[in-house]
């Protein structure tokens, strides 16, 4: 749809259409086509109503029927989420709340999402990835929770590529800009490359509050006569349409222009004082329900915190303070202008909660009441332009059952097995595949985009990247903590979406349990190409089966996330790419395990056991471009032995090092933990030095023992039923796999290093 | 008696808990003051934390430097009140023309959080008593402006007067002239550093324990004999 198409079927804001019109005029044609419904959808709203709707409900209707906000294609298979749940007792608050919540104890809660913004982020980087930043700490927030940390998950095309070097370089000076600005450090993330990201790069973000279980608050407005309040800033025309136009339909080949007008801005600035003014409206209690402004503005603030609360609601639209006086009512409901809240407020608290918002210069309005109608009512000067069910809007949307079809192309892809790929056998040929992945942008060093956000503020960061896991302090009294980790692998998932799935779960789980936390919930950003494409549409359906299986059998449940669909570029989707980000509990951060080898003499044991597994890996695609065969197996239960057992070395005091194996294998790992640590080692491989170093078996880690421990890291290994090898030995300044070949850490970190410079060159 | 020590919250200040704990770790009593309060609460000394003051949108510093308690620093500190400006805090003391000079945007033009290293150059003001001069310490540097400038005369001024603070000791991180990282007011109890000491209280949640020194020396600085 061309921009000019969809400026037009905005109603103007001179004559409004309302209801009585709508009932006088029922044959009136309403662009419903431009604003993203189908004519069975349109029909069905004008059943719904018993009329046509004004051009104000239509816009509500427009907004809350996409694909983004009503989960339309995805809805009848994320339920599994739910139905395969492990029995658990951490959730305070689930699926279909702005955020999962979950106890971590001591009296503590934790609150945690992933949410995507891929297309903003392609068509102006720099505020798409912002404005991301800024919608995840607003869900966070509405949940009554203080934000704490942030973390990213970022994939771009290659790195040489020339739009690389416009959309990379942007999306992580938003993610600097707006996140240091809002003083929360950024714990972590992903890095990766892949040229199916070229057209559609992936920038998902994610959030992370901590509140006492008594503050934890809900989106729902009850109480008739209760206060409406909208707080923040003003609505402009920003962002109007974005969760319609922009997250709900896949781009064309040219023209992103015109989707300019659909990306937000953001102020952090402003972002920051409504942090500090919501905290302290809760400290104070005036808040009765509370509901972030995100994709589709006043439109589903409205209706969810209505229909949360099983009331109605009526809204003197004309009263929402405007930074362009020529919007009308269908426009200010679609804006999505940023930095905004909406509170119900006990009429008697309204005096107390402007004056806290005056405090902190927050501009806050009442707009509106709380009415035990049934109904959502809006005026425009005293006219009637919007009366609906709040529920037909936020919660009866329509669900469909897309076909879903394994593509034929799959057999081939599974079939071209990485078995007959020349390995590495000369030592060589060996330091030089090291060297081709740890100078890879996919296995090279982050430091020059993770230098750029501000990863100390607030001083409880325990550990930050480039550990596997981010690790913030709780409570500095017992040392509570929690880590996080997310991770992702597309390549994986296009060979099997269902064990890739699992294995990006698997992932992350292993990432917070080698820093000594326990692995507790699950939040998950799903990016998928076009629902209405079948093959698409299989992919998707594997992935959450499997995620939901294995969330199931790790006793992980999954809190919440996101789904972003139409990730493709014409007709050419992404790779499957389920973002699974894991929660665990540390019970005391000082006894936190990093990644690096920070002393010599410590004993290398490699935990897990190594298979001869090349499908879809780095060394793979990157020595060979190739990419077929299956991924690595998924061990599940030998996942939950590796973790109980880090949980207890860690306790225990019996390892000083940990790092996960991944992409990369072993090879990566050792040099990570050599360079973050500053310290060689020595390390004696078997006869298949290739499989030992490249593979990426799952359910693995390498650990440096604490010297002395070693005896009793042993017992614990055969008491958790962990196969564990001791490799080698830490010490020295050269990674050495002794009688193959060495390189000295100069020269592994000047291969690191150089990897991402061509971007920032 | 313990010592008062004023931390200010500006609007977009987001250093300020972190500024807190720093005080409490030295063993002072941490006050907090509010930037539209114009009184400091008896206070001993005042830290200005780090952070994005009104956004900082129109140039660092440049707003919060007419913020009401503003006033009653400046007066303080013509007194002989210690006054430490950290990151932000040091550039709305050069806003306010407590310290010479300005800071300008990385020479990189990123923001960089980096863990680096200085070295103190001036072991007699009252914020760095506790260290010798030449001591190299391991702290924090986390801004996007950060780049120490001033004219020829200013910094042929303040290296004769001995009011380099600190320099950066592991490379220039930020084009800094002179590898400056920190200046002090002629009398020596108005300090501004980029980096972060509050950020180096503890190794479980910085690089190193180094940056204490700075609040140990002005508990020092400020003990009734």
């Amino acid at each position: 749809m061309s921009q000019d198409v969809f400026a037009a079927a905005l109603p103007v804001s001179a004559a409004q259409d309302t209801v009585s019109d709508a009932v006088a005029t029922p044959g009136r044609e309403q662009p419903f086509a431009a604003l993203g419904l189908t004519a069975e959808e349109y029909a069905r709203i004008a059943g719904i109503l018993g009329r046509r709707p004004t051009d104000a409900e239509l816009a509500i209707y427009s907004v809350m029927w996409s694909e983004h906000c009503s989960y339309k294609s995805s809805r009848k298979h994320l339920r599994q989420f739910a139905e395969k749940a492990p029995a658990t007792n951490v959730l305070l608050a689930g699926i279909g709340q702005n955020a999962g919540v979950v106890d971590v104890g001591q009296g503590y809660a934790v609150t945690f999402k992933i949410e995507s913004h891929n297309h903003p982020s392609y068509v102006e980087p720099l505020q798409g990835a912002a404005t991301g930043v800024g919608g995840i700490v607003r869900d966070i927030l509405a949940m009554g929770a203080r934000p704490v940390a942030v973390m990213d998950a970022l994939r771009f095309g290659p790195a040489d590529a020339p739009d690389t070097r416009r959309v990379l370089p942007g999306v992580v000076g938003g993610i600097s800009f707006y996140g240091n600005c809002l003083g929360l450090p950024n714990i972590g993330g992903e890095l990766a490359f892949d040229p199916c990201y070229a057209g559609n790069p992936l920038v998902n973000a994610l959030c992370v509050g901590v509140l006492r279980h008594s503050d934890l608050k809900l989106a729902a407005a009850t109480g008739p006569g209760n206060q409406v309040i909208l707080f923040g800033s003003r609505t402009g025309p920003d962002g109007i349409g974005g969760a319609s136009v922009l997250a709900s339909a896949s781009f064309g080949g040219a023209g992103e222009g015109a989707k300019r007008p659909s990306v937000q801005v953001g102020d952090p600035f402003m972002e920051k004082l409504l942090i500090e003014c919501c905290l302290e409206l809760y400290q104070a209690g005036l808040v009765v329900g509370i509901q972030d402004l995100g994709a589709a503005g006043v439109a589903c603030a409205t209706t969810e915190l209505a229909a949360g609360g099983g009331t109605g609601m009526r809204v003197r639209l004309d009263s929402v303070p405007l930074r362009d006086a020529s919007l009308g009512p269908a426009e200010i409901l679609m804006s999505e202008s940023q930095e905004r809240m909406m509170a119900i407020v006990e009429p008697d608290r309204v005096p107390a909660f402007l004056d806290i918002c005056a405090k902190w210069d927050v501009q806050a309005t009442v707009i509106g009441e709380v009415t035990d109608s049934g109904r959502l009512e809006m005026t425009w000067h005293g006219e009637q332009v919007v009366d609906i069910p709040p529920g037909s809007a936020a919660d009866a949307g329509p669900v469909y059952d897309r076909p879903a079809v394994r593509p034929a192309s799959q057999d081939g892809l599974v079939a071209a097995s990485p078995a007959l790929l020349p390995l590495p056998r000369s030592g060589p040929d060996l330091r030089a595949d090291l060297l081709l992945l740890l100078g890879s942008p996919d296995g090279g060093d982050k430091t020059l985009v993770t230098e750029q956000y501000d990863q100390y503020v607030r001083g409880d960061t325990v550990l930050a990247m480039p550990h596997d896991a981010g690790l913030v302090r709780i409570d500095a009294e017992t040392g509570l903590g929690v880590a996080l980790a997310t991770d992702g692998n597309g390549r994986y998932c296009q060979l099997d979406p269902y064990a890739g799935t699992q294995l990006a779960l698997a992932e992350a789980y292993r990432n917070v349990a080698v820093t000594g936390a326990r692995p507790l919930a699950v939040t998950n950003c799903l990016n998928f190409g076009s629902p209405e494409d079948p093959a698409v549409m299989w992919q998707f359906t594997e992935a959450v089966r499997g995620l939901a299986d294995g969330c199931r059998q790790l006793g992980t449940p999954v809190t919440g996330g996101n789904v972003s669909f139409y990730n493709q570029t014409g007709g050419t989707p992404i790779q499957p790419t389920p973002v699974v980000g894991v929660l665990g509990v540390h019970d005391d951060v000082r006894r936190r395990v990093g990644s690096g080898f920070a002393a010599e003499g410590a004993s290398i044991v490699l935990l897990g056991e190594t298979r001869p597994e090349f499908g879809g890996s780095l060394w793979a695609w990157l020595r060979h471009g190739h990419l077929g065969g299956r991924p690595p197996a998924v061990d599940l239960a030998a996942e939950r032995a590796l973790a109980s057992l880090l949980a207890t070395a860690a306790a225990r005091g019996l390892i000083v090092a940990a790092h996960d194996l991944s992409d990369g294998g072993l090879a990566l790992a050792l040099a990570e933990s050599c360079l973050s640590g500053g310290t060689g080692c020595v390390v004696r491989p078997p006869a298949d030095a290739a499989t030992f170093l490249f593979s990426e078996s799952a359910a693995r880690a390498v650990v440096a023992v604490r010297p002395g421990a070693a005896e009793d890291f042993a017992l614990a290994c055969e008491q958790e039923g962990v196969p564990a090898a001791v490799i080698g030995t830490t010490g020295g300044s050269e990674l050495e796999l002794a009688g193959l070949f060495s390189v000295p850490l100069d020269e592994l970190s000047e291969a690191h290093r150089a990897a991402l410079r061509t971007v920032f060159a | 008696m313990t010592a008062r020590i004023g931390v200010v919250t500006f609007p977009g200040s987001l250093d300020d808990r972190d500024a807190c704990r720093a005080v409490q770790r030295a063993g002072a009593e941490p006050v907090e003051l509010w930037h539209d309060q114009a009184s400091l609460r008896g206070v001993d000394a005042v830290i200005l934390p780090g952070g994005f003051s009104y956004g900082d949108y129109l140039r660092c510093g440049a707003i919060a430097r007419f913020a009401p308690v503003m006033g009653q620093i400046v007066e303080a500190a013509a007194a002989g009140l210690p006054v430490l400006g950290i990151c932000n805090g040091f550039q709305i003391l050069c806003e306010a023309h407590l310290l010479p000079g300005a800071l300008a945007r990385n020479a990189g033009l990123h923001f960089v959080n980096r863990d680096i290293t200085i070295r103190i150059e001036n072991d007699t003001s009252a914020w760095t008593r506790q260290y010798r001069t030449g001591q190299d310490i391991r702290v924090v540097l986390k801004s996007g402006e950060g780049a120490y400038m001033a004219d020829p005369q200013t910094l042929a001024s303040i290296e004769a007067n001995g009011q380099v603070l600190a320099r950066y000791a592991s490379g220039n991180p930020n084009g800094s002239q002179r590898d400056i990282a920190g200046v002090v007011s002629e009398a020596g109890n108005v300090v501004g550093l980029m980096p972060h000491p509050e950020h180096a209280i503890d190794e479980l949640t910085g690089p190193s324990a180094d940056g204490l020194g700075f609040f140990a020396s002005v508990l020092q600085a400020v003990a009734i004999p």
